[in-house]
């Protein structure tokens, strides 16, 4: 029974938001692929967790105290012996820092095909698998063939795949795999957790963004951006030069050596738009730029500008945001 | 201590990037390469570990094309100690797996107690073949580190390692692989006296027969994922300029964003 798993990625005791989107595209496409629509989750004390997942047909627990934290043998190991077991046709995860370091670990392991951070996954007339992915930092795309090999091992960009939709009378069968003692021989070690960021939400999972670059002018500035970041629920970014000039550590940054991110909007203040920063950024489905460079790159990708001083508009913005919400 | 760095050729990061006549790989004319710039950071963290313990060896590694060798003078000419090119017609098109158990094999050869890889190159941004090198070998790894001590008695190392919005302390058992992040550390540039004892330093090449390697398993035969073609984005075009006073401005932008995101639950 091919079908497709879905690996539900889970942080102290929450699941991300991408699994909606998960969801969403597993469910078209077991539906094209006529195949059973499954859900992997991994970690301790998953029954609460595993309850807010419906509408599809099986869900598989590995639950272990053991796997509280993440560890890429364990999961790696996990992931490893269940797709020996089902054999299924696709495996998809969340693009995401977890992905990144079990997908080619569990790819290599098994010899199946590995993609990354895919934009888009079609079916031909024949039901085999076209992907997209964006290569040069963007910069290209390229459509990938996966051959014949099963399973192909998939990561979703965020907030490219419509989340899943609807209601599901589905009662999905909750199966408990069982968690073999060997494969807790590490010999990489999780010593502690430390945060990095102060904002609230993180940047590559964030649906609204709010940077900053070069024309705030300094460190203390950035909170003209971080109130705009809280009245919108946004995350807060920065521009390589915002950066490298210290004012705000590189966990922040976004662009080529920095984060890729794919909101629903970003909203670059001050930031020129240098072509490294594009790559990190493009991708959002609507792009806001305020500057006072009327020649700024970045007036050339944005959806709506304002030229104009960072430090009247963007405080004005915080205030109309607020009024909105105040008023809704 | 023996260490390697695995470094790939890639077009600077302000290449302007076209698709080739052959729609499977991009046009070439006019490219400037340059060594990963993740890979640096790899090249630079081994070479302070040696300027710290003293007696480490340094190697660098990289898979063809026969161009790459300018690559690899970078590194000698940074400071490591030698430098192989694992070269042959038979490895191209291979994918990150068909890579992997190229260097793979290198290894099998010449055990290292540490293999530094970029946590991803600029071109193809997999970010795949230094964590399957790790699990072809059976070794542990740490991606996307940004942050390394080794212990005393070298059987050890701690690594801090970015995920979202926190770093992961880990412990990892030596022989390792590493992924490297930005803020690992400060490359430095090849000195002019480097450039010099680079000349000297030795720079062997390997085809698949010095390997030991099935040519069945690598090359574009064996790739389980292969390029169909290669197209650009849609390109973004400009959008709206809202002009007038500041306050108007931005009173228009709010009213354009709530209706076309819904933005601030409107």
């Amino acid at each position: 029974m091919p079908g497709i798993l879905i690996f539900a990625e889970q942080r102290n005791g929450k699941l991300k938001n991408a699994l909606m989107e998960l969801l969403g595209e597993g469910t078209r496409l077991a539906r094209a692929l006529g195949e059973e629509l499954s859900v992997l989750v991994v970690g301790s004390r998953l029954e609460e967790l595993a309850g807010l997942i419906s509408g599809v047909d099986r869900i598989y627990l590995a639950d272990d105290q053991r796997l509280e934290q993440y560890s890429s043998e364990a999961y790696s190991r996990i992931l490893a012996n269940l797709i020996q077991k089902l054999m299924p046709s696709l495996l998809l995860f969340g693009a995401s820092a977890m992905s990144r370091d079990l997908g080619p670990k569990i790819a290599a392991r098994t010899g199946t095909p590995y993609s990354p951070d895919c934009t888009s996954i079609e079916l031909d007339p024949q039901k085999k698998i076209n992907v997209i992915r964006p290569v040069y930092a963007g910069k290209l795309n390229a459509q990938l063939d996966l051959g014949g090999v099963r399973p192909k091992i998939l990561t979703l960009r965020p907030h490219v795949f419509a989340p899943f939709q609807g209601e599901s009378s589905k009662k999905p069968k909750i199966e408990k795999i069982e968690v073999p003692s060997d494969i807790f021989d590490l010999r990489v070690k999780l010593k502690e957790i430390v945060a990095t960021v102060e904002s609230k939400v993180d940047l590559t999972e964030a649906q609204i963004i709010v940077s900053g670059g070069r024309g705030l002018k300094g460190p203390e500035n950035f909170k003209l951006i971080e109130e705009l970041a809280e009245v919108l629920g946004a995350a807060v970014g920065a521009s390589r030069a915002a950066v490298d000039a210290g004012w705000k550590p590189h966990s922040y940054q976004v662009g080529l050596t920095g984060k890729t991110v794919s909101p629903l909007v970003y909203i670059a203040c001050g930031i020129s738009g240098a072509i490294q920063h594009q790559a990190g950024m493009s991708s959002a489905k609507t792009i806001v730029a305020i500057n006072k460079d009327s020649q700024a790159p970045i007036f050339k990708i944005a959806d709506y500008g304002i030229v104009g001083d960072l430090f009247e508009i963007v405080p004005l913005l915080t205030q109309e945001f607020k009024k909105l919400k105040e008023g809704s | 201590m023996n260490i390697l760095v695995c470094l790939k050729q890639v077009p600077s990061s302000e290449s302007k990037i076209k698709v080739g006549k052959d729609p499977t790989g991009i046009d070439t004319s006019d490219l400037t390469y340059v060594v990963n710039p993740y890979d640096e950071y790899g090249v630079e963290e081994a070479i302070r570990i040696k300027e710290r313990l003293g007696s480490v060896d340094i190697t660098v590694l990289s898979v063809g094309p026969a161009t790459a060798a300018e690559t690899l003078r970078v590194a000698l000419a940074m400071g490591v100690d030698r430098a192989v090119l694992l070269y042959d017609p038979l490895f191209s098109n291979s994918d990150s797996l068909g890579i992997a158990r190229i260097i793979a094999a290198y290894v099998h050869m010449t055990p290292f107690d540490l293999i530094f890889f970029g946590k991803q190159a600029i071109d193809d941004d997999m970010g795949a073949v230094g964590i399957m090198v790790a699990e072809l070998l059976r070794l542990p790894h740490g991606a996307v580190v940004n942050r390394l001590e080794i212990s005393p008695d070298q059987k050890s190392m701690i690594a801090h390692r970015q995920i979202e919005g926190a770093d992961e302390i880990l412990e990892i058992l030596l022989p390792a692989v590493i992924t490297c992040q930005k803020g690992l550390n400060e490359p430095r540039y090849p000195s002019l006296p480097g450039i010099m004892k680079a000349k000297s330093k030795p720079l062997a090449e390997i085809n698949h027969e010095g390997l030991k390697l099935d040519p069945k398993t690598v090359g574009l035969s064996a790739a389980l994922v292969k390029i169909v073609k290669l197209f650009p984005p849609k390109t973004r075009t400009t959008g709206k300029i809202i002009e007038g006073p500041p306050a108007e401005a931005v009173k228009e932008l709010v009213q354009h964003l709530s209706e076309a995101t819904g933005l601030a639950g409107a």
